[in-house]
């Protein structure tokens, strides 16, 4: 079958490209060239369009802001790796086969592997490994949910067609005339504008303070089991209001609670995730309901998928001793920099230059797109390409069961990451 | 370059060879009949040593989503149990659910060459070949799921054409690289989702109407039609209900003679009889086995110790997390396609139920007479990691063994068990149908699984140590594709094998309405749900073996 044409278009335009610019990978998008660009032509957002049509460049590499080739480039990134004691392979916005070659350099190197936005993700990690949870899925909750809740997350900031794609769709699997949904958004300031038309029928609104959500939540599993929950008001919000929310979904057909960990940025927050998650495991003794989890922009996914595969742990994996040792906490980049664990630091930003690398005094090599200007100037800095621009790749989704290949849409001469830290691990 | 294997006593049953000492040869990684004086290059005097074709595992899951959930809910199956990079090798961990590359490593240390991942949802194929591709030195191949599908129900409920369910079939096989197709809880998973808490053989889905009886049969017919050589796989209705035992024989008289392999048997072979309502139905499942030549059946034999189990039975598994232990667990409804379900699991000789389990597994292997239609699995990791097998060989091939075992079980258990009156011994010859020979055959691995001219020269080679379990532990060669890969038990090389794969005839028009259909309720491309042999190759990590089909009937 031809399954390596999946456009079969005109040269240069393409049909059913997927987007790496945010967790949930839309790939419906249709992009075009432009004179010295590409162009979204259809099924956009401020995301891709940020991503697609960014200016093309391909600056050279540098050694200290001096430019360089390639092989003098990998040699000096050799050169270093080698001789740090504890080095950092950071940043990690990448695809499958970049987190590969960072996997296989870093336990020969003896480095720790760990996320930029990891610290996102161990909200979900830590409730994994300690209670677990039922989750759902992107199609999934587009077809069969007919109660969403959305959990103290911005998720029209970090996911712009989030709401569009699984939330207002017309159409579903189960009925020709599916009934409307209703949606609650629980949490101070998040944008309700794109949750509109045909499917919506009601929408609630609980303003309720991030720090407050694990309170509520914790009273409504309590209320649901007929456990007496003193007080008018629970978290700030009526009494009411949160018994209300827990009717609904011990009503609903299958409920669907969603949250964008990068969103849930106040202490403790993994705290708030185990709440909805014991909760939503309570409802299921008696009907259905799921949570789904978004976030993982910048390959944040792929990266914990495949460390998880390869070590056994989803990032913050040192491999110094010779063997995975895990500490979600020592070996946080955060803390490996302020506790001066690191020596150096490998910082990887393909996608966006949103994925700016930390301030600091530790020598740093950085591979990243050309649109990323660090603050200081780099040790050894290697321009690579964007998977789904410059070169092939995949891709996992936000839901972490769906992955999805990603296009070389232009010619150009930017390096894959894979192939670059090949060819700095050959060196060693 | 000519390599010869010298005075090995060779067990290749799939030619009929049961401890003949032979010389083997092996040139460009197969085994050959070398031209009269052709002049060997080396050469390994094997006199005295037991010589099989490489072991494959057709039910082990290996790879694919619900597998790295289990690894990153089960950090303690890993802490102690890391294992160090070498010079050849890489770092990796894990007992009961291991890091990938350690999972290739540890299969080919124990003389095995293949091993095929049984539950790859077609929505999560992708990360099932990207684990898979990741698992070095053994070849690969996978089973793709399907009846709990919303395509495949609305077609069965609406009575579509029988010969457009069959292009979907075959297309999804396409579509997700897939060598077999496998059946979880037929529409079980769906009706959960519709809030159903069981469907049994013929109770009706709620949504679709159709009932598990009506979704084994059509799917094991189409096959057949299709000409897929490996018959539908079926993981039944009511896994691990005590009583389980019904719906398994009624399952096997429904087939009315279509080809069906029944998978992970044991916990379907659940009877209801005694104080605790639970007890043996191996002998009852055994006599229908043996009886209906058209049934195959794996084990999934249960082995003491802790596990995580990961299927993708979301309804059954949803109850069993009330045994979780430790206590957590995921259980996920995914994509309007499939499920799963991830429950860790400690197995106790000194617990009732767990003991049962066990000698029910033991029971069917010694009951079944016909060794080509059962292969020797723990449903790894559900059962047991696949790192048992020689332990569980020699439980087979060693009475006196198994029963000083059995003596350091719970003893009521036993009391429900025929297990103590059964004599058997497995052969080396039985063992090397149950581990090589019978899964080639049935998979459709035309050039595994056997020692004749002309297969992949995969070849183990054990010490014949009366130790079965010492023996099978450590191979003394491993060749894969030729190359010496493992010694003593040890990785000498490390090599990648090839993904295989089956591809059944279809009609393409299906990607007219399966286009439209994606359009309209997906999140995927139907362009981007089918994967490409180039994302397997992966810049030439890997390989795609398409194995034969037959032809396609109607």
């Amino acid at each position: 079958m031809d399954s390596n044409t999946p456009g079969g278009n005109a040269p240069n335009h393409f049909d059913n490209v997927a987007c790496p610019f945010c967790g949930i990978l839309c790939d419906d998008l249709e992009i075009g060239p432009t004179a010295d660009g590409l162009k979204v032509l259809k099924n956009g957002c401020v995301k891709s369009v940020a991503g697609f049509e960014r200016a093309f460049k391909e600056p050279k590499p540098q050694i200290n802001g001096k430019d360089v080739s390639l092989s003098e480039a990998v040699a000096e990134a050799a050169r270093l790796v080698k001789a740090a004691q504890l080095p950092l392979f950071g940043g990690l916005g990448t695809d499958v086969d970049g987190v590969r070659a960072v996997m296989s350099i870093a336990d020969q190197a003896g480095g720790v592997v760990d996320h930029a936005l990891s610290e996102g993700q161990y909200r979900n990690f830590r409730v994994l490994q300690t209670g677990g949870w039922v989750m759902t899925t992107l199609t999934e909750a587009r077809n069969r949910a007919d109660l969403f809740i959305v959990l103290g997350s911005d998720i029209q900031k970090i996911h712009p067609r989030f709401f569009e794609r699984i939330v207002c769709n017309e159409r579903s699997m189960f009925s020709d005339t599916p009934p409307k949904r209703t949606v609650v958004f629980l949490g101070e300031g998040l944008d309700q504008s794109e949750v509109k038309g045909s499917r919506i029928g009601e929408i609630v609104t609980l303003p309720a303070k991030g720090e407050r959500l694990r309170e509520i939540l914790v009273a409504m599993r309590a209320l649901a089991k007929g456990v007496p929950v003193q007080g008018d008001t629970i978290g700030e919000l009526p009494r009411a209001d949160v018994e209300d929310l827990v009717k609904r979904c011990s009503a609903a057909s299958y409920g669907v609670m969603v949250w964008a960990p990068p969103s849930l940025a106040f202490p403790d927050a993994d705290l708030t995730v185990q709440a909805a998650a014991e909760y939503i495991k309570d409802i299921n003794l008696t009907s259905r309901f799921a949570g789904l989890s978004l976030g993982g922009n910048e390959g944040a996914v792929s990266a914990g998928a495949v460390c998880a595969w390869q070590s056994g742990y989803p990032l913050r994996v040192s491999f110094a001793s010779g063997k995975p040792d895990y500490d979600t906490e020592r070996y946080a980049t955060a803390n490996l920099l302020a506790n001066k664990e690191t020596d150096l630091v490998i910082w990887l930003a393909s996608y966006t230059p949103d994925l700016a690398p930390p301030t600091t005094d530790v020598p740093m090599i950085l591979l990243s797109t050309p649109a990323l200007k660090p603050a200081k100037t780099p040790a050894v800095y290697i321009p690579i390409g964007t998977p789904g621009i410059e070169h092939d790749g995949l891709i996992v989704r936000c839901d972490n069961v769906v992955s999805l290949p990603l296009r070389k849409l232009r010619q150009s001469q930017l390096p894959r990451a894979a192939d670059v830290l090949a060819q700095i691990q050959a060196a060693l | 370059m000519l390599i010869k294997l010298t005075g090995g006593k060779v067990y290749d049953p799939a030619n009929g060879v049961d401890g003949v000492v032979r010389d083997i040869y092996i040139q460009n990684g197969r085994i050959v009949t070398p031209e009269p004086g052709a002049k060997v290059s080396s050469e390994y005097a094997l006199n005295g040593k037991v010589v099989m074709a490489g072991g494959i595992d057709p039910h082990s899951h290996i790879g694919g989503g619900k597998v790295t959930i289990a690894r990153m809910l089960m950090p303690e199956d890993h802490l102690g149990n890391e294992v160090e990079r070498t010079a050849l090798t890489r770092s990796g961990c894990g007992h009961a659910i291991p890091s990938t590359l350690t999972a290739g490593y540890r299969y080919a240390e124990m003389g095995y060459t293949a091993a095929f991942e049984p539950a790859m949802l077609p929505a999560n194929a992708r990360q099932a070949h990207m684990e898979m591709g990741d698992t070095p030195m053994i070849d690969k191949g996978a089973f793709v799921m399907l009846g709990s599908d919303d395509f495949f129900l609305r077609q069965l409920s609406g009575k579509a054409d029988f010969s457009a369910m069959k292009d979907y079939i075959a297309w999804t096989m396409h579509a997700a690289q897939a060598i077999a197709v496998k059946v979880v809880n037929p529409g079980g998973i769906s009706a959960f989702k519709f809030n159903q808490r069981q469907l049994n053989l013929d109770e009706k889905h709620v949504h679709y109407g159709v009932t598990p009886r009506d979704i084994i049969v059509n799917l094991a017919r189409g096959l057949t039609e299709l000409g897929v050589v490996h018959p539908l796989h079926i993981h039944g209705c009511n896994l691990g209900v005590p009583g389980g035992v019904e719906t398994t024989l009624e399952t096997i008289r429904g087939a009315n003679g279509l080809p069906m392999h029944l998978t992970h048997i044991q916990f379907h072979s659940y009877d209801t009889e005694g104080d605790m309502k639970f007890s043996s139905g191996a002998a009852r499942i055994a006599d229908a086995v043996n009886a209906n030549k058209n049934v195959s059946i794996d084990i999934g034999q249960v082995m003491f110790g802790q596990t995580c189990t990961a299927s993708g039975d979301s309804m059954r598994q949803f109850v069993n997390t009330r045994s979780a232990d430790p206590k957590k667990w995921v259980v996920m409804d995914i994509e309007c396609d499939a499920g799963c379900g991830v429950v860790p699991f400690k197995y106790r000789d000194k617990s009732f139920v767990n003991a049962l389990q066990w000698a029910i597994g033991l029971e069917l292997f010694l009951m079944v007479n016909d060794p080509w239609r059962i292969f020797l699995t723990t449903d790894h990791p559900n059962g047991g990691p696949f790192t048992c097998y020689p332990h569980l060989i020699r439980l087979l091939m060693d009475k006196t063994f198994r029963q000083d075992v059995m003596k350091t079980i719970n003893q009521d258990a036993l009391k429900y068990s025929a297990l103590a009156t059964l004599d058997r011994e497995y052969s080396l010859y039985e063992i090397a149908i149950m581990t090589r020979a019978g899964p080639a055959k049935s998979l459709g691995l035309k050039d595994r699984g056997h020692l004749a001219a002309g297969a992949s020269a995969d070849i183990t080679v054990y010490d014949d140590n009366p130790d079965r379990e010492a023996m099978f532990a450590t191979p003394e060669l491993v060749f894969k594709n030729g190359d010496l890969i493992v010694r003593n038990g040890k990785i000498i090389k490390v090599v990648n094998g090839a993904t295989h794969v089956a591809r059944p005839s279809y009609d393409k028009g299906i990607e007219k309405s399966l286009k439209q259909y994606f359009d309209d309720f997906h999140t995927v491309r139907m362009e981007n749900f089918r994967l490409s042999d180039d994302e397997i190759i992966n810049h030439g990590q890997g390989e795609v073996i398409v194995q034969p089909t037959g032809a396609r009937t109607a």
